[in-house]
């Protein structure tokens, strides 16, 4: 691994770096000695059984868990990226990630750019990538499932992240909503780093690499 | 980090004004007690120092009841990811401060308007009574943003935020009990510099402890 180290840190480019990544609950085990290695113009699908860590890992690939024992490093060109920097670098959809439910998809989508320091001008353009410019103006409280699902993909490509992770990205979605889905893993997997975690087929599709985080099963 | 830190104060702010979560809960609170406390003293005085205690009692609960509310609110509708994803941990800590202690003002400005007309409280040294309330808002809003943080990950979140935030308040509220008595009686600054010293110190510390820990607490 060292060597591989050196030769990232003089590169250009995006390198994702996880070193015998392990994580515990309460002492148990989750997933245990995950390796890899990411660039840009990739796809990987995180996969593994109910209950094997694929959202933990992807959480951990976001800095919004921490790991029990390894390391996972984010680099930019030769500068490893501090910790607390990281989220500059993720656009991240989870189904356990919400919005807020008393404003609307606009005023959410302004309110995430304010506080990334971001001007306003890409939210119309997203939102019309989503399908979800025609109600841009309705309240996230009435919004069915589908449609927080897309504004959810909308929040996690509005500041052109570096490293896209989706967890189950296409759950409660129509079949419009699904390609939207495969527009964005498209072009995203043609120049920056895409991680999908998923045991859907379709979505397993996407990605041109697989990483099983429970191989013994 | 300040723009970010203003820019989740805005939010906040907006929230609270679409959801009226924390403010109608505090506006009822205070509301009853006032008025119990009317209804118990009826006509009758009472002393500078029991003033104070009485002051600082409405003052603990009334924040315990709506400060929480800025970590516990994230969590309970799971949108702390949203913020973990657009800022870094001490832009956040630093939003809800400053959302809190906005918060606090408001709440304590209205208690003591309400009380000064309920009890007809004389206040001697206006001045230095305004000095230490604000100065003991701002060591009460550290104090509870930063237990905010913490109990936002427990399960029994009601009981636990008086409970963690009144040993951690007790210098505080003692300092800030004793000027405020005094301020209400009329003496001089140099009478209750040591207690002020003591205030503004502790609210040094406590931010700067929060700013050390706030990561820890924030991100597992």
């Amino acid at each position: 691994m060292p060597s591989e180290t050196s030769q990232a840190k003089q590169n250009t480019g995006i390198l994702l770096q996880a070193v015998d990544l392990s994580r515990k609950f309460d002492r148990r085990p989750i997933f245990k000695n995950v390796n890899f290695e990411l660039r840009p113009a990739s796809a990987t699908a995180i996969t593994g059984r109910n209950g094997s860590g694929k959202s933990t890992l992807i959480k951990i690939i976001a800095n919004l868990l921490i790991q029990s024992s390894g390391k996972i490093d984010l680099y930019d060109g030769d500068t490893k990226v501090k910790k607390e920097a990281v989220y500059k670098y993720i656009g991240f959809v989870s189904p356990y990630l919400n919005l807020y439910d008393e404003f609307t998809g606009y005023e959410n989508l302004k309110i995430v750019s304010d506080i990334r320091g971001y001007g306003h001008g890409n939210i119309d353009n997203v939102l019309k990538r989503v399908g979800l410019f025609n109600r841009k103006d309705d309240i996230l409280k009435i919004y069915s499932s589908g449609m927080k699902q897309r504004l959810k993909i909308a929040f996690a490509i509005l500041h052109d992240p570096q490293i896209l992770l989706l967890d189950e990205p296409t759950s409660n979605l129509d079949l419009e909503g699904i390609s939207v889905v495969d527009s964005i893993a498209n072009e995203f997997k043609k120049d920056r780093i895409l991680i999908i975690a998923t045991n859907d087929p379709h979505e397993r599709s996407l990605c041109d690499r697989e990483i099983n985080i429970n191989p013994d099963a | 980090m300040l723009k970010q830190a203003l820019a989740i104060c805005k939010k906040d702010f907006n929230s609270e004004i679409r959801t009226r979560y924390a403010i109608n809960a505090l506006l009822m609170f205070i509301i009853v007690v006032i008025s119990v406390i009317k209804f118990s003293l009826g006509e009758d005085k009472i002393s500078s120092e029991m003033n104070a205690g009485l002051l600082w009692i409405i003052i603990f609960f009334a924040t315990s009841n709506g400060l929480s509310r800025v970590f516990v609110s994230e969590e309970e509708r799971g949108t702390s990811l949203v913020l973990k994803l657009s800022a870094d941990a001490r832009s956040v800590f630093l939003g809800k401060l400053i959302f809190n202690t906005v918060l606090t003002f408001i709440i304590n400005f209205l208690i003591i308007f309400l009380y000064i007309i309920i009890t007809g409280l004389d206040i001697r040294n206006l001045a230095l009574f305004s000095l230490t309330i604000g100065l003991g808002n701002l060591g009460l809003s550290a104090v509870m943003t930063i237990i905010a943080a913490l109990i936002s990950k427990a399960s029994s979140k009601g009981t636990l935020y008086p409970v963690l935030s009144f040993p951690l308040l007790l210098p505080l509220l003692l300092a800030s009990i004793s000027a405020t008595w005094l301020s209400i009686e009329g003496v001089p600054f140099g009478a209750i510099a040591g207690e002020l010293q003591m205030i503004a110190s502790y609210t040094v510390v406590v931010i700067t402890a929060s700013f050390l820990l706030f990561e820890l607490v924030w991100n597992d």
